[in-house]
């Protein structure tokens, strides 16, 4: 079959693979009919996620058809039409039955790797290096699914693979970013990216009833989207954000704050990017904490900071004087999907939102080596790419 | 059950040839500059540039800066710079053409040498540019992307039918005032 894989620093390429095969009875195979290029994929892209190995499949946010399903799985049948959450879950562990799906202590089949790593495993997850399974990836004509009887999202019948494609991954993304702030009527919720993770947010914090989203970015295109979404906008290029926040909120800062941004945060004007690209550069640092510095800076004490925004590894420079000081709340995490995506079905279904609002490209799979590199540089107005086998 | 095809290499990828040339551009510039850095007698000698081994040394160390520059996700500014760097090179080496040096042939020839590492340069980074560049001049409005079927107004809180889970609260609540009664009620 053909699939996106990885061969090193931004360098994908569209192979063909073995086709894959159930390994376990709980497993479904599934053609993948729709299947998008995440943020996160920019990561290992530019290499900051460790453990790739050249030829591994690539991409974690995907649907399509059940073709075959493993003889244990008593909840998929061939024909079942599906979204699967990128985190692998299998349901019965500690930490699923309490919705902690992110932190699956069973679905990590390179647990022992991740354990060294970061002390304690998180689930497995598809197409994301082999600190997390080393599953095979979505980007694909076909993708084995592990632990398919529970990890899998039905699609009821007349949404489009548009409507419900996000339910994979990004939506439910920015909903947890903005359930975990707790969002109250009298709150600013300030969101830095406006990518497809951030547009998310946007849209979750004005249905979750926020008095006022910001959004902060620097491409102009995205940052139109993100005021079409109900957020004021502040462009770090041409306006100060410390300032700016402050004004909006009378001086108190925002009361929540979202990194919608990650590890490779960009920054103009400011010493300590310069301080993070030499590091990073030289191995010093993996990761660029600008945005974690700024939501720090700004934040109002005993507010809340939630950080969709993926790291990982090191990070420098962190302030930590000011987070403990302020009783600042850190929420983080890979997403919890399969915690939100029945109600999120149920909003899209009742017409709250129409997630396919992001999608601003669609090709076919053989053209997406380059549809990494043009939504990396932003080009052609891209925020989201959608690829079809 | 089989779906198709087997193991082949790729039709498409990412890599473009500027960004391929741009790989070896920082192999080699971090190759030459661990040499400078550590051999710079061999260098100043078949210069007949007895003496300016410190020189060298820094010229080997603006060479592996600008190597792994070339060599990271980012590598435009490192090649451009090298561009400066080549045209500083060509500066170190002018004293060396002086005819009383019994090896100027061959520093003719590295400056040879560094004018066709210059082109390849200024080549590579221009062809980068024009790849990667965010094109600003271009405008795309999103505006009616809102993604509610409804005005922005008409959705705000729609969703306050929503639960925040238990461990995702902010206890206490944020804007809620103080009492010792409210806590007890709370906790
Ligand atoms: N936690 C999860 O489960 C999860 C799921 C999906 C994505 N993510 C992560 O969310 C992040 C965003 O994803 P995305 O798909 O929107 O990616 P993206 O790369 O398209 O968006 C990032 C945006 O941040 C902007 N940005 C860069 N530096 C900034 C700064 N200093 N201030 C403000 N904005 C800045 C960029 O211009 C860009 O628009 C990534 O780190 C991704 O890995 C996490
Ligand atoms: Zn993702
Ligand atoms: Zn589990």
């Amino acid at each position: 079959m053909k699939a996106l894989c990885w061969h090193g620093k931004n360098d994908i390429r569209y192979d063909t693979v073995p086709d894959p095969e159930i390994e376990h009875g709980r497993d479904a195979i599934i053609k993948v009919s729709s299947c998008a290029i995440c943020g996160s994929d920019m990561h290992l892209y530019d290499h900051f996620i460790p453990t790739m190995e050249k030829g591994d499949v690539v991409g974690h946010e995907f649907m399509g058809e059940v073709m075959e399903v493993g003889a244990e799985n008593k909840e998929l049948k061939v024909g079942d039409r599906i979204v699967v959450p990128f985190t692998i879950t299998c349901g019965e562990c500690e930490q699923c039955r309490r919705g902690n799906f992110s932190v699956c202590e069973r679905s990590n089949r390179n647990k022992s790797l991740a354990d060294k790593m970061f002390g304690h495993a998180g689930a497995g997850l598809f197409g994301y290096s082999h600190l997390t399974g080393g599953y095979a990836g979505g980007q694909a004509e076909y993708v084995r699914v592990p632990f398919a009887d529970k990890t899998h999202v039905k699609v009821p019948e007349g949404l489009t693979d548009e409507q419900v494609l996000f339910l994979g991954d990004i939506f439910p993304t920015g909903w947890q970013a903005a359930a975990q702030c707790d969002i109250q009527p009298t709150d600013t919720v300030a969101i830095w990216g406006a990518g497809p993770v951030g547009q998310f947010c946007i849209r979750s914090a004005v249905l979750l009833g926020a008095r006022q989203v910001i959004c902060i970015d620097n491409v102009p295109e995205r940052l139109s989207m993100a005021e079409a979404g109900g957020a004021i906008t502040i462009n770090f290029d041409s306006e100060s954000v410390l300032e700016r926040l402050q004004e909006l909120t009378h001086g108190k800062g925002p009361e929540k704050c979202i990194d919608a941004v990650g590890l490779e945060a960009h920054a103009t004007r400011s010493l300590d990017s310069v301080y993070d690209r030499v590091k990073q550069a030289v191995m010093l640092e993996s990761d660029r904490a600008h945005v974690l510095r700024e939501m720090i800076y700004v934040c109002r004490p005993a507010g809340v900071l939630s950080i969709p925004g993926v790291y990982g590894g090191l990070v420098d420079k962190i302030p930590m004087g000011a987070l403990m000081n302020k009783g600042l709340t850190v929420r983080t995490g890979q997403t919890h999907v399969k915690r939100w995506t029945d109600d999120l079905m149920n909003r899209i279904q009742e017409g709250q939102i129409d997630p396919s609002f992001v999608i601003t490209h669609t090709v076919g799979l053989d053209q997406g080596p380059e549809m990494y590199k043009t939504f990396r540089e932003k080009q052609d107005g891209c925020v989201k790419v959608v690829l079809k086998p | 059950m089989s779906y198709s095809g087997k193991t082949s290499s790729s039709m498409s990828q990412s890599l473009g040839t500027s960004d391929k040339l741009a790989r070896g551009i920082g192999w080699f510039s971090v190759g030459m500059g661990l040499f400078e850095l550590f051999a710079p007698r061999t260098l100043t000698h078949a210069l007949g540039m007895e003496g300016k081994e410190t020189l060298v040394r820094a010229c080997g160390m603006r060479q592996i800066i600008s190597g792994i520059g070339a060599l990271s996700d980012n590598p435009t500014p490192a090649i451009w710079s090298r561009v400066g760097g080549d045209a500083l090179d060509i500066a170190a080496l002018t004293p060396g053409l002086r005819d009383e040096n019994p090896q100027k042939h061959n520093v003719e020839l590295a400056m040879t040498f560094v004018a066709v590492t210059c082109a390849a340069d200024l080549y590579c980074a221009q062809a980068l540019h024009k790849r990667h560049k965010y094109p600003s001049s271009m405008v795309y409005d999103y505006s009616d992307r809102s993604g509610f079927y409804r005005l922005v107004a008409d959705m705000h809180g729609a969703a306050s039918d929503f639960e925040v889970p238990a461990n995702m609260r902010a206890y206490p609540p944020m804007w809620a005032e103080f009492t010792p009664e409210k806590e007890s009620g709370l906790l």
